[in-house]
């Protein structure tokens, strides 16, 4: 199984991101191998992701447009699975970005208060969001593999 | 009356608030306190504004965007608003209608920046047909090659904002207090606004406008006429709105960076 592994001081820290190619809405999708670290931005076997689009590099059309804004929580703020915990702005909207797990943030990426756009340019390398310490790794069996994920974008873009 | 009803049969249920003269920021609070905290849809019309204001985007640079000397010896209040998109600057002459709606409620309609805006139009040319060359051109509602209509939203898991603010009328010394924005829609070519701009009331009347608005909300929605003190009774009492009055230290603090920024 491919697994892309971010080696981090911190241990059991996911980091997060969005997939500009889809709504920043729902929770973003990552991929976690239980006890490691990890930056997840492909979907790659081995990756996980949630059902609201964050992760994927995903060759369909643009649903969100360029980022040019992004808002994000201090470290040390919690977040939990399914709700809110930042924005971002592409042109004329704001959309929120939902956590797919619960857990504290540890780190940041202040990257992107200068370059936002490094969300659509680098999703699953420099367009990283925060990395959060799980609260309940047994939330991670809710979120899809690759192929799943694959599938389900392709089925919410057929159905409308 | 079994006309009427069988013609609403399937129509989702919104509430129609009319409004008229409420300060912006009392709109835009309302607004943000029904996107987070209400499940039913909304469409709010509020014919004009009192006080001239000046309102950014959630990401707007005062120095970048806005005359600030200007506005600080005038004291024209600077609002952010929760939603993205560019500046305006409003008063009595604008006039703003809203869509709160939850995502499932427009059948076929995906919650992303484009679709609502696609959807948005459609319905307002339902309201301009045979009044004028009326269309979406790129983010903005213009008649011929000019904006009358500046739009934004704010996006939720479940739910969408799209909010208008439309140039009924407007003073040419107050669009003095907005820079030429750096980021721009590409038909605009570098325009000043004046020549970007037209006013409304030289196509529709108010009246004409507001009620052929809510004719076409009419043919997609089943509308229920609602009260501003429906909309706070439903309203969580704890939820806090993000937009806000910037302050007058912060304007000033805004000159000095703009100061710096061009002497490095």
């Amino acid at each position: 199984m491919a697994l892309r592994m971010w080696a981090s001081s911190t241990a059991n820290a996911l980091k997060l991101s969005t997939s500009a190619s889809r709504s920043a809405l729902a929770s973003p999708a990552f991929s976690l191998a239980r006890s490691f670290s990890t930056g997840i931005f492909a979907v790659l076997e081995g990756f996980k992701y949630a059902s609201s689009h964050e992760w994927v590099k995903h060759d369909g059309p643009d649903h969100l447009g360029e980022v040019v804004f992004v808002e994000l929580p201090e470290e040390g703020k919690s977040v939990s699975q399914g709700n809110s915990f930042g924005a971002v702005e592409s042109v004329k909207a704001t959309s929120d970005i939902n956590s797919p797990i619960s857990g504290e943030v540890v780190e940041v990426n202040t990257k992107l208060s200068e370059s936002p756009g490094l969300i659509n340019s680098s999703p699953y390398e420099d367009g990283w969001m925060i990395k959060v310490k799980p609260s309940n790794p047994s939330e991670l069996e809710s979120l899809m593999g690759a192929k799943e994920y694959t599938k389900f974008c392709e089925e919410e873009d057929a159905s409308h | 009356m079994a006309v009427s009803q069988t013609r609403n049969l399937g129509l989702p249920l919104i509430n129609l608030l009319r409004l008229k003269g409420v300060p912006i920021l009392q709109q835009l609070h309302l607004e943000e306190r029904l996107l987070r905290t209400s499940s039913d849809n909304w469409c709010i019309i509020n014919d004009g504004t009192i006080d001239p204001t000046i309102v950014m985007g959630v990401s707007g640079k005062p120095q970048e965007l806005l005359e600030i000397e200007s506005i600080l010896r005038d004291d024209i209040p600077v609002i952010r608003r929760f939603t993205g998109g560019g500046t305006v600057i409003v008063d009595q002459g604008t006039i703003f209608v809203t869509f709160i709606c939850n995502k499932d409620t427009v059948p076929g309609l995906q919650s992303y920046p484009q679709p609502i805006m696609s959807w948005s139009s459609l319905l307002y040319k339902k309201v301009f047909q045979g009044i004028g060359d009326f269309r979406l051109r790129e983010n903005d509602y213009v008649l011929g090659d000019r904006k009358f209509g500046g739009n934004a939203q704010s996006i939720t898991k479940n739910r969408w904002v799209h909010h208008t603010s439309f140039l009924w009328d407007y003073e040419i010394s107050n669009m003095g207090y907005l820079k030429l924005p750096k980021r721009a829609p590409e038909y605009r070519q570098a325009r000043d606004h004046l020549e970007f701009i037209c006013r409304m009331k030289d196509y529709i009347s108010r009246s004409s406008f507001i009620d052929s608005t809510i004719e076409a909300v009419g043919s997609e929605f089943l509308l229920r006429s609602a009260e501003l003190e429906d909309a706070h009774c439903t309203l969580g009492s704890k939820f806090e709105p993000s937009s806000r009055l910037l302050r007058k230290q912060e304007l000033g603090e805004a000159i000095f960076k703009s100061l710096t920024a061009s002497q490095s």
